[in-house]
């Protein structure tokens, strides 16, 4: 019988390597978006799940799927675990995805405080997914403080501006042991597709799929995009001829022994 | 046809002779003023440097000599540069309003999605120690006064909560004798009891006041400095604290020193020259954004509106196509900048702006003091305190919900935790 394909975070198994973001479309089309994208988790953030009565996003989210909290709003370590342990008390389960922005115009996650945070999250039993710069060194530090994968950006978020960090992501997927979830900036299922293609573990996308004029569809073009890119990855990339056809002469063809 | 400059000075029959007097002596005899630029005993002085920035900026701002080129390099640049932007306020842009929403829809979108947030304002007091001559609170004017203690307060926060408002804009009048630092902290203590969101929009006040009333639960402080031409706010602020230009300049910055997590700028449009202070305004956002750069900033865009006992003030150039236009070069120049209208504007422009650039709106709106319940429920109450304005759109939280969505918005009444 053929394996299947799965990747594992926080002792979960998931098949789908598609990780969808809630926050910037209609509420009423979350359930159409996560079946046409076949994910099984599903990021929201804790401070929009910090509602009262009305139009909590958590009601909209199917049963299911694994959510997975973020962090938005947390300038700093401390204010993350806070968020996180609030996370924990609304109910929204282990998982957590710490984001630390101290700057409101591009959302670039902080490194340094996102590593203190994961050691002390990873320490109270969460399974901790950071968002982070696609650094080797914070992804090595991460790893140490009890990541349970990393998740590099790819371009600023919500600029859709695709793989801008895409060598620095190769030696993360390279060089570390954690799966690799690209995170933010990818704004076409082709760019999900090369991420894959590259060997990442799983693909997080909002933007892209929230500004599409229709949300299911594009929801399933990633689904598919991403799916292509990891068979690609599995099945070996062929070779890609630089500069027209391979001299049939071998320059070493003069050698004799 | 509006007139051509808004006739603002009106004299109540109830005022004694010498209050009249000393009212027109400082609205004839400018040497009868205070120096607007000078601190007043007890006002913090901060080292900030933003204010003579933007002030050089605006002085330098001739409008009039950018063309449709500059604008269409504008809107074909993948980055907005301040330079950009003058040309996207100039009146060169006007005939590229339609491209300029289609660039500030797509912008909003990438950074916001569809989302709309609601909010609400709560006047708690009308007092007022200032005269500034286009308000419906400046102490000559002759309206209902009133303050709520603590019950009042309460509640008007659970009219409010009930109907389903969770963030909530806490204001004044600018007393600091009627309603002290303290009363307003009591208050946000009350209102973080009933709402997931506090703002503040009072007089402005030092750093350590500004700590203080984040951690009695506040976060986000809105200060409006009307007009950031400071000759013409001369003009327009003739007496009481409010009159010192460079203090209120620097109450963002005061308030982001104080803690808060978020600041909104605004000047109110109509008192001045509009293209001028629309710059002023992004660029304050822009330069406290670079200097602090952890802080959540937005934008207002208030026109001028008629108030009890005057209702011929109108906001003069600023129609609803310059509007629109200041709004949609706000959202180019700075994509991930809130921008809040409020219910000054009708219901259609507010529906068709939300569509474009906006990202905040406020519902159930009374700018009257402690009358929601009879607001809410359509009776008069002769026991509140007047408004400070008329406003323009007197929908309720559940109808604008229900516009918004049908707008093909998703509302948000919270997204915010306090940490």
């Amino acid at each position: 019988m053929e394996k299947k394909d799965t990747f594992i975070l926080g002792g979960k198994e998931f098949s789908s390597r598609f990780i969808l973001g809630s926050g910037k479309y209609s509420m009423e089309l979350i359930k159409a978006a996560v079946e046409n994208a076949g994910a099984e988790i599903i990021t929201l953030a804790v401070r929009r799940t910090n509602t009262k009565k009305n139009e909590n996003i958590l009601d909209y989210i199917p049963d299911n799927v694994t959510l997975l909290p973020n962090t938005s709003g947390a300038r700093d370590a401390k204010e993350a675990v806070r968020i996180a342990r609030m996370s924990r008390e609304l109910g929204c389960g282990d998982f957590v995805k710490i984001e630390i922005m101290k700057d409101s115009k591009y959302l670039l996650p902080d490194n340094v405080e996102t590593i203190k945070a994961t050691e002390m999250l990873a320490k109270e039993g969460f399974v901790v997914l950071p968002y982070m710069y696609p650094d080797l060194y914070a992804a090595r530090d991460l790893a140490n403080a009890g990541a349970a994968a990393v998740m590099p950006l790819a371009s600023p978020i919500g600029s859709n501006k695709g793989l801008a960090t895409k060598e620095f992501i190769q030696i993360l997927i390279d060089e570390t042991d954690l799966p690799v979830i690209v995170d933010a900036g990818i704004g076409r299922p082709s760019q999900a597709c090369e991420a894959m293609e590259m060997g990442a573990a799983a693909i997080m996308a909002n933007t892209a799929i929230a500004t599409a004029g229709d949300i299911p569809l594009m929801a399933g073009a990633f689904k598919s995009a991403i799916e292509a890119g990891r068979s690609a990855y599995l099945a070996g990339l062929g070779r890609v001829l630089e500069r027209g056809a391979s001299a049939s002469d071998p320059l070493t063809g003069f050698l004799r022994d | 046809m509006l007139q051509e400059q808004n006739q603002f000075f009106i004299d109540s029959d109830k005022l004694s002779g010498a209050a009249l007097e000393h009212k027109h002596l400082i609205e004839n005899d400018p040497s009868a003023r205070t120096n607007h630029m000078e601190y007043m005993e007890g006002m913090e002085k901060i080292s900030s440097g933003i204010m003579e920035k933007v002030l050089s900026a605006i002085d330098n701002y001739d409008y009039n000599k950018y063309t449709g080129f500059d604008v269409k390099r504008a809107l074909n640049s993948q980055t907005c540069s301040i330079e950009d932007f003058k040309a996207l306020l100039s009146p060169a842009a006007m005939p590229f309003l339609e491209e300029m929403a289609q660039r500030a829809k797509t912008e909003t979108s990438k950074h916001f999605g569809n989302t709309v947030y609601l909010f609400t304002p709560l006047y708690i007091a009308n007092y007022c120690e200032n005269y500034c001559i286009y308000c419906g609170f400046n102490c000559y004017n002759d309206i209902n006064r009133k303050k709520l203690d603590m019950e009042e307060i309460e509640h008007e926060m659970k009219v409010i909560a009930d109907s389903g408002i969770e963030e909530i804009l806490m204001l004044t009048g600018e007393s600091r004798s009627m309603s002290d630092v303290t009363y307003i902290g009591e208050a946000c203590k009350l209102a973080s009891k009933y709402f997931r969101n506090v703002g503040l929009e009072i007089y402005p006040v030092n750093s350590d006041e500004y700590k203080y009333l984040h951690e009695c639960g506040a976060d986000y402080v809105t200060v409006f400095q009307e007009t950031y031409n400071p000759e013409k706010y001369e003009k327009l602020h003739l007496m009481g604290h409010k009159r010192v230009f460079p203090y209120r300049f620097d109450a963002q910055e005061r308030a982001i020193i104080g803690g808060m997590r978020g600041v909104g700028i605004s000047a109110l449009l109509g008192l001045s020259d509009f293209r001028k202070d629309a710059l002023a305004t992004a660029l304050h956002a822009y330069y406290l954004q670079r200097k602090y750069p952890h802080v959540e900033y937005s934008l207002s865009c208030p026109r001028l509106r008629p108030i009890i006992n005057n209702d011929k003030i109108n906001p003069l150039d600023v129609h609803e196509k310059q509007l629109c236009q200041v709004l949609c070069a706000y959202r180019i120049f700075l994509p991930y900048i809130g921008i809040t209208v409020s219910s000054r504007e009708q219901k259609h422009f507010r529906d068709g702006i939300v569509k474009i650039a906006a990202t905040k709106v406020s519902a159930g709106v009374s700018t009257g003091i402690g009358d929601h319940e009879s607001k809410y429920e359509g009776w008069e109450d002769e026991n509140a305190g007047d408004e400070q304005f008329e406003i323009s759109d007197a929908r309720s939280f559940e109808e604008m919900y229900g516009d918004m969505s049908s707008e093909g918005l998703q509302p948000v009444l919270n997204d915010y935790v306090y940490v």
